[in-house]
Protein backbone atom coordinates (compact mmCIF):
# COMPACT_ATOMS: atom_id res chain seq x y z
CA UNK A 1 0.00 0.00 0.00
CA UNK A 2 1.34 3.35 -1.04
CA UNK A 3 0.13 5.28 1.93
CA UNK A 4 1.53 2.93 4.51
CA UNK A 5 4.86 2.85 2.76
CA UNK A 6 4.83 6.57 2.57
CA UNK A 7 4.25 6.95 6.23
CA UNK A 8 7.22 4.76 7.03
CA UNK A 9 9.36 6.65 4.57
CA UNK A 10 8.64 10.00 6.08
CA UNK A 11 9.55 8.82 9.56
CA UNK A 12 9.75 11.33 12.33
CA UNK A 13 9.18 14.29 10.09
CA UNK A 14 5.66 13.06 9.66
CA UNK A 15 3.83 16.20 10.66
CA UNK A 16 5.27 18.01 7.67
CA UNK A 17 4.50 15.72 4.84
CA UNK A 18 1.29 13.95 5.28
CA UNK A 19 -0.66 17.05 5.82
CA UNK A 20 -3.36 17.71 3.42
CA UNK A 21 -5.35 20.79 4.29
CA UNK A 22 -3.72 23.77 5.89
CA UNK A 23 -6.00 23.64 8.89
CA UNK A 24 -5.07 20.05 9.56
CA UNK A 25 -1.42 20.99 9.39
CA UNK A 26 -1.84 23.97 11.62
CA UNK A 27 -4.17 22.18 13.99
CA UNK A 28 -1.66 19.44 14.39
CA UNK A 29 1.06 21.96 15.01
CA UNK A 30 -1.13 23.54 17.65
CA UNK A 31 -1.80 20.15 19.21
CA UNK A 32 1.85 19.24 19.19
CA UNK A 33 2.76 22.50 20.77
CA UNK A 34 0.20 22.11 23.50
CA UNK A 35 1.21 18.58 24.24
CA UNK A 36 4.82 19.46 24.69
CA UNK A 37 7.80 18.07 22.91
CA UNK A 38 8.08 14.71 24.67
CA UNK A 39 4.47 13.69 24.33
CA UNK A 40 4.37 15.07 20.81
CA UNK A 41 7.00 12.74 19.41
CA UNK A 42 4.93 9.80 20.56
CA UNK A 43 1.64 11.12 19.26
CA UNK A 44 2.68 12.54 15.92
CA UNK A 45 1.76 9.40 14.03
CA UNK A 46 -1.60 9.12 15.72
CA UNK A 47 -2.56 12.71 15.02
CA UNK A 48 -1.51 12.14 11.43
CA UNK A 49 -4.31 9.61 11.12
CA UNK A 50 -6.85 12.03 12.43
CA UNK A 51 -7.13 14.03 9.18
CA UNK A 52 -10.80 13.76 8.59
CA UNK A 53 -11.90 14.68 12.05
CA UNK A 54 -10.09 17.99 12.19
CA UNK A 55 -11.63 21.06 10.70
CA UNK A 56 -10.53 24.64 10.99
CA UNK A 57 -12.99 27.36 11.93
CA UNK A 58 -10.87 30.08 10.33
CA UNK A 59 -10.33 28.63 6.86
CA UNK A 60 -10.52 31.38 4.28
CA UNK A 61 -10.31 29.59 0.98
CA UNK A 62 -12.79 27.13 -0.38
CA UNK A 63 -11.81 23.55 0.45
CA UNK A 64 -10.58 21.28 -2.28
CA UNK A 65 -10.51 17.54 -1.74
CA UNK A 66 -7.45 15.77 -3.05
CA UNK A 67 -5.58 12.56 -2.47
CA UNK A 68 -1.90 12.76 -1.64
CA UNK A 69 0.19 11.22 -4.37
CA UNK A 70 3.11 9.84 -2.36
CA UNK A 71 5.26 9.54 -5.48
CA UNK A 72 5.40 13.32 -5.58
CA UNK A 73 5.89 14.34 -1.98
CA UNK A 74 9.11 16.18 -1.21
CA UNK A 75 10.60 15.25 2.13
CA UNK A 76 11.26 18.87 2.97
CA UNK A 77 9.26 20.72 5.56
CA UNK A 78 6.40 22.64 3.91
CA UNK A 79 6.62 26.41 3.98
CA UNK A 80 3.96 28.06 6.17
CA UNK A 81 0.77 29.04 4.33
CA UNK A 82 1.26 32.64 5.42
CA UNK A 83 4.65 32.89 3.68
CA UNK A 84 3.43 31.13 0.53
CA UNK A 85 0.58 33.60 0.25
CA UNK A 86 2.34 36.81 1.27
CA UNK A 87 5.67 36.61 -0.56
CA UNK A 88 4.93 36.38 -4.26
CA UNK A 89 6.14 37.47 -7.64
CA UNK A 90 3.08 38.23 -9.75
CA UNK A 91 3.87 41.44 -11.60
CA UNK A 92 0.34 41.88 -12.89
CA UNK A 93 -0.36 43.03 -9.33
CA UNK A 94 2.87 44.97 -8.71
CA UNK A 95 6.57 44.24 -8.50
CA UNK A 96 7.04 44.11 -4.72
CA UNK A 97 6.73 40.78 -2.99
CA UNK A 98 3.79 41.95 -0.89
CA UNK A 99 1.93 43.56 -3.82
CA UNK A 100 0.13 40.41 -5.02
CA UNK A 101 -1.29 39.66 -1.57
CA UNK A 102 -2.33 43.31 -1.24
CA UNK A 103 -3.78 43.84 -4.72
CA UNK A 104 -4.91 40.49 -6.12
CA UNK A 105 -8.32 40.88 -4.49
CA UNK A 106 -9.54 42.41 -7.73
CA UNK A 107 -8.92 39.20 -9.67
CA UNK A 108 -12.14 37.32 -10.41
CA UNK A 109 -11.28 33.61 -10.55
CA UNK A 110 -14.90 32.58 -11.22
CA UNK A 111 -16.28 32.22 -13.82
CA UNK A 112 -13.09 31.35 -15.70
CA UNK A 113 -12.38 29.85 -19.07
CA UNK A 114 -9.21 28.41 -20.51
CA UNK A 115 -8.87 28.10 -24.26
CA UNK A 116 -6.89 25.03 -25.31
CA UNK A 117 -5.94 25.54 -28.94
CA UNK A 118 -3.36 25.22 -31.69
CA UNK A 119 -1.91 22.07 -33.20
CA UNK A 120 -4.39 19.69 -31.58
CA UNK A 121 -7.24 17.50 -32.69
CA UNK A 122 -9.69 18.66 -30.02
CA UNK A 123 -9.51 22.38 -29.44
CA UNK A 124 -11.84 23.38 -26.63
CA UNK A 125 -12.62 26.20 -24.27
CA UNK A 126 -12.58 24.61 -20.85
CA UNK A 127 -14.56 25.97 -17.98
CA UNK A 128 -12.62 25.95 -14.70
CA UNK A 129 -15.10 23.34 -13.44
CA UNK A 130 -14.19 21.07 -16.38
CA UNK A 131 -10.55 21.37 -15.39
CA UNK A 132 -11.34 20.40 -11.81
CA UNK A 133 -12.94 17.23 -13.18
CA UNK A 134 -10.23 16.26 -15.70
CA UNK A 135 -8.87 13.60 -13.37
CA UNK A 136 -8.87 12.90 -9.65
CA UNK A 137 -7.15 15.80 -7.92
CA UNK A 138 -3.82 14.98 -6.35
CA UNK A 139 -1.88 16.69 -3.62
CA UNK A 140 1.83 16.93 -4.32
CA UNK A 141 4.46 18.59 -2.19
CA UNK A 142 6.97 20.28 -4.49
CA UNK A 143 10.02 22.39 -3.89
CA UNK A 144 9.79 25.75 -5.63
CA UNK A 145 13.06 27.52 -6.44
CA UNK A 146 12.80 31.15 -7.47
CA UNK A 147 15.42 32.49 -9.88
CA UNK A 148 16.06 35.19 -7.27
CA UNK A 149 17.69 32.71 -4.89
CA UNK A 150 14.95 31.74 -2.46
CA UNK A 151 12.82 28.65 -2.22
CA UNK A 152 9.67 27.25 -0.68
CA UNK A 153 8.03 23.86 -0.26
CA UNK A 154 4.40 23.91 -1.32
CA UNK A 155 1.63 21.32 -1.05
CA UNK A 156 -0.06 21.93 -4.41
CA UNK A 157 -3.29 20.38 -5.66
CA UNK A 158 -3.76 19.54 -9.30
CA UNK A 159 -3.47 16.97 -12.03
CA UNK A 160 -0.64 16.13 -14.37
CA UNK A 161 -0.77 18.48 -17.32
CA UNK A 162 -0.47 15.37 -19.48
CA UNK A 163 -4.11 14.57 -18.62
CA UNK A 164 -5.18 17.70 -20.45
CA UNK A 165 -2.70 17.17 -23.28
CA UNK A 166 -3.98 13.64 -23.90
CA UNK A 167 -7.51 14.98 -24.25
CA UNK A 168 -6.34 17.76 -26.55
CA UNK A 169 -4.71 15.24 -28.89
CA UNK A 170 -1.63 17.06 -30.15
CA UNK A 171 -0.84 16.69 -33.85
CA UNK A 172 2.64 16.05 -35.23
CA UNK A 173 3.16 19.81 -35.42
CA UNK A 174 2.80 20.30 -31.69
CA UNK A 175 6.42 20.68 -30.55
CA UNK A 176 5.91 23.19 -27.75
CA UNK A 177 3.19 24.25 -25.34
CA UNK A 178 2.64 27.93 -24.64
CA UNK A 179 0.93 29.19 -21.49
CA UNK A 180 -0.75 32.57 -21.50
CA UNK A 181 -1.81 34.45 -18.40
CA UNK A 182 -4.81 36.73 -18.15
CA UNK A 183 -4.03 40.37 -18.96
CA UNK A 184 -7.05 42.38 -17.90
CA UNK A 185 -6.22 45.87 -16.61
CA UNK A 186 -9.55 46.05 -14.78
CA UNK A 187 -8.54 43.07 -12.64
CA UNK A 188 -4.77 43.54 -12.62
CA UNK A 189 -3.56 46.98 -11.53
CA UNK A 190 0.08 46.15 -12.25
CA UNK A 191 -0.58 46.05 -15.99
CA UNK A 192 -0.61 49.85 -16.07
CA UNK A 193 3.17 49.82 -15.58
CA UNK A 194 4.93 48.58 -18.69
CA UNK A 195 7.39 46.13 -17.23
CA UNK A 196 7.07 42.84 -19.06
CA UNK A 197 5.50 41.89 -22.37
CA UNK A 198 1.90 41.26 -21.43
CA UNK A 199 0.03 38.98 -21.53
CA UNK A 200 2.59 36.95 -19.62
CA UNK A 201 3.75 34.09 -21.77
CA UNK A 202 5.67 30.99 -20.85
CA UNK A 203 6.42 27.75 -22.61
CA UNK A 204 7.65 24.20 -22.38
CA UNK A 205 8.96 21.70 -24.85
CA UNK A 206 6.39 18.97 -25.51
CA UNK A 207 8.30 16.32 -23.54
CA UNK A 208 8.62 18.71 -20.60
CA UNK A 209 4.92 19.44 -20.70
CA UNK A 210 4.15 15.70 -20.79
CA UNK A 211 6.49 14.90 -17.89
CA UNK A 212 4.36 13.56 -15.03
CA UNK A 213 5.88 16.16 -12.69
CA UNK A 214 4.37 19.05 -14.65
CA UNK A 215 1.27 19.91 -12.67
CA UNK A 216 -1.83 21.71 -13.85
CA UNK A 217 -2.51 23.31 -10.50
CA UNK A 218 -5.77 24.46 -8.95
CA UNK A 219 -5.05 24.59 -5.24
CA UNK A 220 -2.60 24.63 -2.37
CA UNK A 221 -2.78 23.57 1.25
CA UNK A 222 -6.14 21.91 0.70
CA UNK A 223 -7.81 25.02 -0.70
CA UNK A 224 -8.46 26.54 -4.08
CA UNK A 225 -5.53 28.66 -5.25
CA UNK A 226 -5.42 32.05 -3.55
CA UNK A 227 -5.53 34.83 -6.13
CA UNK A 228 -1.93 35.89 -5.47
CA UNK A 229 -0.74 32.36 -6.20
CA UNK A 230 -2.28 32.27 -9.67
CA UNK A 231 -5.97 31.53 -9.24
CA UNK A 232 -7.85 29.70 -10.53
CA UNK A 233 -5.47 27.58 -12.57
CA UNK A 234 -1.74 27.66 -13.20
CA UNK A 235 1.03 25.36 -14.17
CA UNK A 236 3.79 24.23 -11.78
CA UNK A 237 7.08 22.99 -13.19
CA UNK A 238 9.15 22.18 -10.11
CA UNK A 239 12.54 21.55 -11.74
CA UNK A 240 12.59 24.99 -13.37
CA UNK A 241 12.85 28.44 -11.85
CA UNK A 242 9.51 29.68 -10.59
CA UNK A 243 8.83 32.16 -13.37
CA UNK A 244 8.39 29.26 -15.80
CA UNK A 245 5.26 28.26 -13.86
CA UNK A 246 2.75 30.67 -15.37
CA UNK A 247 -0.25 31.73 -13.30
CA UNK A 248 -3.94 32.50 -13.91
CA UNK A 249 -3.96 30.78 -17.32
CA UNK A 250 -6.45 31.76 -20.00
CA UNK A 251 -4.80 30.04 -22.95
CA UNK A 252 -2.81 26.88 -23.52
CA UNK A 253 -1.50 26.74 -27.08
CA UNK A 254 0.20 23.92 -28.91
CA UNK A 255 2.72 25.30 -31.36
CA UNK A 256 5.47 24.17 -33.68
CA UNK A 257 8.11 26.80 -32.87
CA UNK A 258 9.55 27.69 -29.50
CA UNK A 259 7.11 30.30 -28.17
CA UNK A 260 8.25 33.75 -27.05
CA UNK A 261 8.38 33.99 -23.27
CA UNK A 262 8.01 37.19 -21.27
CA UNK A 263 11.18 37.10 -19.17
CA UNK A 264 13.28 35.89 -22.06
CA UNK A 265 12.03 38.80 -24.16
CA UNK A 266 12.83 41.16 -21.33
CA UNK A 267 16.40 39.98 -20.72
CA UNK A 268 17.53 37.21 -23.10
CA UNK A 269 20.96 36.99 -21.48
CA UNK A 270 19.50 36.50 -18.01
CA UNK A 271 16.46 34.28 -18.50
CA UNK A 272 16.73 31.43 -20.96
CA UNK A 273 13.86 29.44 -22.43
CA UNK A 274 14.78 26.33 -20.44
CA UNK A 275 15.62 27.96 -17.10
CA UNK A 276 16.16 24.63 -15.41
CA UNK A 277 17.29 25.02 -11.81
CA UNK A 278 21.06 24.64 -12.09
CA UNK A 279 23.53 25.52 -9.31
CA UNK A 280 26.38 25.47 -11.82
CA UNK A 281 25.02 28.15 -14.12
CA UNK A 282 24.91 31.52 -12.40
CA UNK A 283 22.53 34.28 -13.19
CA UNK A 284 24.64 37.12 -14.63
CA UNK A 285 23.97 39.18 -11.52
CA UNK A 286 24.06 36.60 -8.76
CA UNK A 287 25.08 33.06 -7.92
CA UNK A 288 22.58 30.22 -8.22
CA UNK A 289 24.67 27.84 -6.10
CA UNK A 290 22.70 28.42 -2.91
CA UNK A 291 19.22 29.39 -1.83
CA UNK A 292 17.38 30.54 1.25
CA UNK A 293 14.38 28.47 2.28
CA UNK A 294 11.62 30.91 3.19
CA UNK A 295 10.18 30.50 6.66
CA UNK A 296 12.76 27.94 7.64
CA UNK A 297 16.37 29.06 7.20
CA UNK A 298 17.19 31.48 10.00
CA UNK A 299 19.77 34.21 10.21
CA UNK A 300 22.41 32.15 11.86
CA UNK A 301 22.95 29.46 9.34
CA UNK A 302 24.40 29.51 5.85
CA UNK A 303 22.11 29.31 2.84
CA UNK A 304 21.40 25.78 1.63
CA UNK A 305 22.93 24.34 -1.52
CA UNK A 306 20.71 24.43 -4.59
CA UNK A 307 20.18 21.01 -6.14
CA UNK A 308 20.54 20.26 -9.84
CA UNK A 309 17.07 20.32 -11.42
CA UNK A 310 15.88 21.39 -7.96
CA UNK A 311 16.39 17.79 -6.83
CA UNK A 312 14.19 16.32 -9.58
CA UNK A 313 17.04 14.96 -11.67
CA UNK A 314 15.80 11.37 -11.49
CA UNK A 315 12.56 12.36 -13.17
CA UNK A 316 13.81 14.93 -15.66
CA UNK A 317 17.55 14.71 -16.38
CA UNK A 318 17.05 12.21 -19.23
CA UNK A 319 15.10 14.84 -21.18
CA UNK A 320 18.27 16.91 -21.44
CA UNK A 321 20.76 14.14 -22.15
CA UNK A 322 23.55 15.41 -24.39
CA UNK A 323 22.39 19.01 -24.15
CA UNK A 324 24.82 21.74 -23.15
CA UNK A 325 22.95 23.16 -20.17
CA UNK A 326 25.29 26.14 -19.94
CA UNK A 327 24.39 27.16 -23.46
CA UNK A 328 20.74 26.18 -23.11
CA UNK A 329 20.26 27.88 -19.76
CA UNK B 1 35.37 79.73 35.96
CA UNK B 2 36.15 76.05 36.16
CA UNK B 3 37.96 74.48 33.27
CA UNK B 4 34.92 72.31 32.48
CA UNK B 5 32.63 75.29 32.01
CA UNK B 6 35.34 77.05 30.03
CA UNK B 7 35.39 74.17 27.59
CA UNK B 8 31.63 74.19 27.47
CA UNK B 9 31.40 77.88 26.77
CA UNK B 10 34.11 77.59 24.15
CA UNK B 11 32.11 74.88 22.42
CA UNK B 12 28.91 76.87 22.54
CA UNK B 13 30.79 79.86 21.21
CA UNK B 14 31.47 78.05 17.92
CA UNK B 15 27.80 78.07 16.94
CA UNK B 16 24.28 78.95 17.94
CA UNK B 17 22.94 77.59 21.20
CA UNK B 18 20.41 75.33 19.52
CA UNK B 19 23.06 73.22 17.85
CA UNK B 20 23.69 70.75 20.66
CA UNK B 21 20.06 69.89 21.43
CA UNK B 22 19.21 69.70 17.73
CA UNK B 23 22.22 67.48 17.16
CA UNK B 24 20.96 65.12 19.83
CA UNK B 25 17.50 65.06 18.26
CA UNK B 26 18.96 64.41 14.80
CA UNK B 27 21.23 61.70 16.18
CA UNK B 28 18.33 59.88 17.80
CA UNK B 29 16.12 60.36 14.74
CA UNK B 30 18.78 58.89 12.47
CA UNK B 31 18.86 55.76 14.59
CA UNK B 32 15.18 55.24 13.81
CA UNK B 33 15.71 52.94 10.78
CA UNK B 34 17.84 50.64 12.91
CA UNK B 35 15.40 50.73 15.83
CA UNK B 36 12.61 49.90 13.38
CA UNK B 37 14.47 46.85 12.09
CA UNK B 38 15.16 45.64 15.62
CA UNK B 39 11.53 46.17 16.61
CA UNK B 40 10.17 44.46 13.49
CA UNK B 41 12.65 41.64 13.95
CA UNK B 42 11.55 41.11 17.55
CA UNK B 43 7.88 41.03 16.58
CA UNK B 44 8.23 38.87 13.47
CA UNK B 45 7.41 41.82 11.25
CA UNK B 46 10.23 41.45 8.73
CA UNK B 47 8.11 39.34 6.38
CA UNK B 48 8.81 36.02 4.73
CA UNK B 49 12.38 36.91 3.82
CA UNK B 50 13.81 38.92 6.74
CA UNK B 51 17.35 38.99 5.39
CA UNK B 52 16.23 40.49 2.11
CA UNK B 53 14.19 43.04 4.07
CA UNK B 54 17.20 44.05 6.16
CA UNK B 55 19.54 44.17 3.17
CA UNK B 56 17.21 46.43 1.25
CA UNK B 57 16.31 48.62 4.18
CA UNK B 58 19.92 49.27 5.24
CA UNK B 59 20.91 49.88 1.61
CA UNK B 60 18.15 52.38 1.04
CA UNK B 61 18.88 54.26 4.27
CA UNK B 62 22.56 54.45 3.34
CA UNK B 63 21.46 56.18 0.16
CA UNK B 64 19.08 58.51 2.01
CA UNK B 65 21.83 59.57 4.41
CA UNK B 66 24.30 60.02 1.56
CA UNK B 67 21.80 62.33 -0.14
CA UNK B 68 21.23 64.32 3.06
CA UNK B 69 25.00 64.65 3.52
CA UNK B 70 25.33 65.92 -0.03
CA UNK B 71 22.42 68.32 0.47
CA UNK B 72 24.01 70.10 3.43
CA UNK B 73 26.27 72.40 1.42
CA UNK B 74 23.71 73.48 -1.21
CA UNK B 75 21.02 74.05 1.42
CA UNK B 76 23.46 75.94 3.61
CA UNK B 77 24.44 78.21 0.74
CA UNK B 78 20.87 78.74 -0.44
CA UNK B 79 19.44 79.45 3.01
CA UNK B 80 22.43 81.08 4.62
CA UNK B 81 22.09 78.84 7.69
CA UNK B 82 25.81 78.27 8.13
CA UNK B 83 25.31 76.13 11.25
CA UNK B 84 24.08 73.32 8.99
CA UNK B 85 27.71 72.53 8.24
CA UNK B 86 28.01 71.34 11.83
CA UNK B 87 25.71 68.40 11.04
CA UNK B 88 27.51 67.16 7.99
CA UNK B 89 30.07 64.92 9.67
CA UNK B 90 27.47 63.24 11.86
CA UNK B 91 25.10 62.53 8.98
CA UNK B 92 27.96 61.36 6.79
CA UNK B 93 29.03 58.96 9.53
CA UNK B 94 25.46 57.67 9.74
CA UNK B 95 25.62 56.95 6.01
CA UNK B 96 28.80 54.99 6.68
CA UNK B 97 27.20 53.20 9.64
CA UNK B 98 24.27 52.02 7.52
CA UNK B 99 26.66 51.04 4.73
CA UNK B 100 28.48 48.88 7.29
CA UNK B 101 25.17 47.28 8.32
CA UNK B 102 24.29 46.75 4.65
CA UNK B 103 27.66 45.19 3.86
CA UNK B 104 27.59 43.08 7.04
CA UNK B 105 24.18 41.68 6.10
CA UNK B 106 25.61 40.70 2.74
CA UNK B 107 28.86 39.14 3.92
CA UNK B 108 27.35 37.48 6.98
CA UNK B 109 23.81 36.40 6.22
CA UNK B 110 24.06 36.14 2.47
CA UNK B 111 27.62 34.90 1.96
CA UNK B 112 28.14 33.39 5.39
CA UNK B 113 31.66 34.86 5.56
CA UNK B 114 32.63 32.93 2.46
CA UNK B 115 35.27 35.40 1.33
CA UNK B 116 36.06 33.39 -1.80
CA UNK B 117 32.41 33.51 -2.86
CA UNK B 118 32.31 37.22 -2.05
CA UNK B 119 35.40 37.97 -4.14
CA UNK B 120 33.93 35.97 -6.99
CA UNK B 121 30.75 38.02 -6.70
CA UNK B 122 32.69 41.27 -6.69
CA UNK B 123 34.73 40.27 -9.72
CA UNK B 124 31.86 38.86 -11.73
CA UNK B 125 28.86 40.98 -11.00
CA UNK B 126 29.05 44.68 -11.86
CA UNK B 127 26.20 45.48 -9.49
CA UNK B 128 28.15 44.01 -6.58
CA UNK B 129 31.42 45.49 -7.87
CA UNK B 130 30.18 49.07 -7.81
CA UNK B 131 28.45 48.62 -4.45
CA UNK B 132 31.60 47.21 -2.94
CA UNK B 133 33.71 49.98 -4.48
CA UNK B 134 31.42 52.60 -2.97
CA UNK B 135 31.71 50.93 0.42
CA UNK B 136 35.51 50.70 0.28
CA UNK B 137 35.74 54.36 -0.74
CA UNK B 138 33.64 55.35 2.24
CA UNK B 139 36.14 53.85 4.68
CA UNK B 140 38.91 56.49 4.32
CA UNK B 141 36.30 59.22 4.56
CA UNK B 142 34.98 57.80 7.82
CA UNK B 143 38.52 57.33 9.15
CA UNK B 144 39.48 60.93 8.37
CA UNK B 145 36.30 62.44 9.76
CA UNK B 146 37.58 63.50 13.25
CA UNK B 147 38.51 67.16 13.59
CA UNK B 148 42.12 66.23 14.33
CA UNK B 149 42.34 64.48 10.97
CA UNK B 150 40.78 67.45 9.21
CA UNK B 151 43.44 69.69 10.70
CA UNK B 152 46.22 67.24 10.00
CA UNK B 153 45.29 66.75 6.35
CA UNK B 154 44.61 70.39 5.62
CA UNK B 155 43.80 70.97 1.96
CA UNK B 156 44.19 67.30 1.14
CA UNK B 157 41.22 66.57 3.41
CA UNK B 158 38.87 68.39 1.08
CA UNK B 159 40.32 66.70 -1.98
CA UNK B 160 39.92 63.32 -0.35
CA UNK B 161 36.37 63.98 0.75
CA UNK B 162 35.35 64.91 -2.77
CA UNK B 163 35.27 61.13 -3.22
CA UNK B 164 31.75 61.39 -1.81
CA UNK B 165 30.59 62.52 -5.29
CA UNK B 166 31.93 59.35 -6.83
CA UNK B 167 30.52 57.28 -3.98
CA UNK B 168 27.05 58.72 -4.51
CA UNK B 169 27.24 57.98 -8.23
CA UNK B 170 28.39 54.41 -7.57
CA UNK B 171 25.63 53.93 -5.00
CA UNK B 172 23.00 55.00 -7.53
CA UNK B 173 24.49 52.68 -10.15
CA UNK B 174 24.47 49.83 -7.63
CA UNK B 175 20.80 50.47 -6.84
CA UNK B 176 19.92 50.93 -10.49
CA UNK B 177 21.53 47.69 -11.64
CA UNK B 178 19.98 45.80 -8.73
CA UNK B 179 16.52 46.96 -9.71
CA UNK B 180 17.10 46.81 -13.47
CA UNK B 181 16.59 43.06 -13.52
CA UNK B 182 12.95 43.65 -12.71
CA UNK B 183 12.61 46.77 -14.79
CA UNK B 184 11.51 48.35 -11.57
CA UNK B 185 13.36 51.64 -11.81
CA UNK B 186 11.01 54.02 -10.08
CA UNK B 187 13.04 54.39 -6.89
CA UNK B 188 16.47 54.40 -8.58
CA UNK B 189 15.17 57.16 -10.85
CA UNK B 190 14.01 59.25 -7.89
CA UNK B 191 17.30 58.88 -6.02
CA UNK B 192 19.28 59.26 -9.24
CA UNK B 193 17.53 62.57 -9.89
CA UNK B 194 18.23 63.78 -6.36
CA UNK B 195 21.93 62.97 -6.72
CA UNK B 196 22.04 64.61 -10.17
CA UNK B 197 20.49 67.79 -8.75
CA UNK B 198 22.89 67.80 -5.78
CA UNK B 199 25.96 67.25 -7.93
CA UNK B 200 24.65 69.49 -10.72
CA UNK B 201 24.27 72.35 -8.26
CA UNK B 202 27.97 71.99 -7.42
CA UNK B 203 28.98 72.03 -11.08
CA UNK B 204 26.95 75.18 -11.66
CA UNK B 205 28.33 76.82 -8.51
CA UNK B 206 31.84 75.96 -9.62
CA UNK B 207 31.28 77.35 -13.13
CA UNK B 208 29.85 80.58 -11.69
CA UNK B 209 32.79 80.94 -9.30
CA UNK B 210 35.22 80.47 -12.17
CA UNK B 211 33.54 83.13 -14.27
CA UNK B 212 33.47 85.60 -11.42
Amino acid sequence: MWIKQGRNLYGDDIASHEITPRDVFENRRRTLRSLGALAATGLAGASGLAHATLTSPDAKGQKLAATTNPKFVALDKPTPFKDITSYNNFYEFGTDKDDPAAHAGTLRPRPWKVSVEGAIKNPKVYDIDDILKLAPLEERVYRLRCVEGWSMVIPWIGVSLSELIKRAGPTGNAKYVQFITLADPSQMPGLSTPILEWPYSEGLRMDEAMNPLTLLTVGLYGEVLPNQNGAPVRVVVPWKYGFKSAKSLVKIRFVEKQPPTSWNLYAPSEYGFFSNVNPNVDHPRWSQATERRIGEDGFFQPKRKTLMFNGYGDQVASMYAGMDLKKNF
Amino acid sequence: MSSASQIKSARVATGPRWIVPVKIVVFVAMLFPLARLVLLGATGGLGANPIEFITRSTGLWTLVYLCITLAITPVRRLTGVTALARFRRMIGLFAFFFAVLHFTTYIWFDKWFDVAAMLKDIGKRPFITVGFAAFVLLIPLAVTSPKAMVRKLGRRWQTLHRAIYLIAALAILHFWWMKAGKHDLELPKIYGSIVIVLLGWRVIAWLKARRA
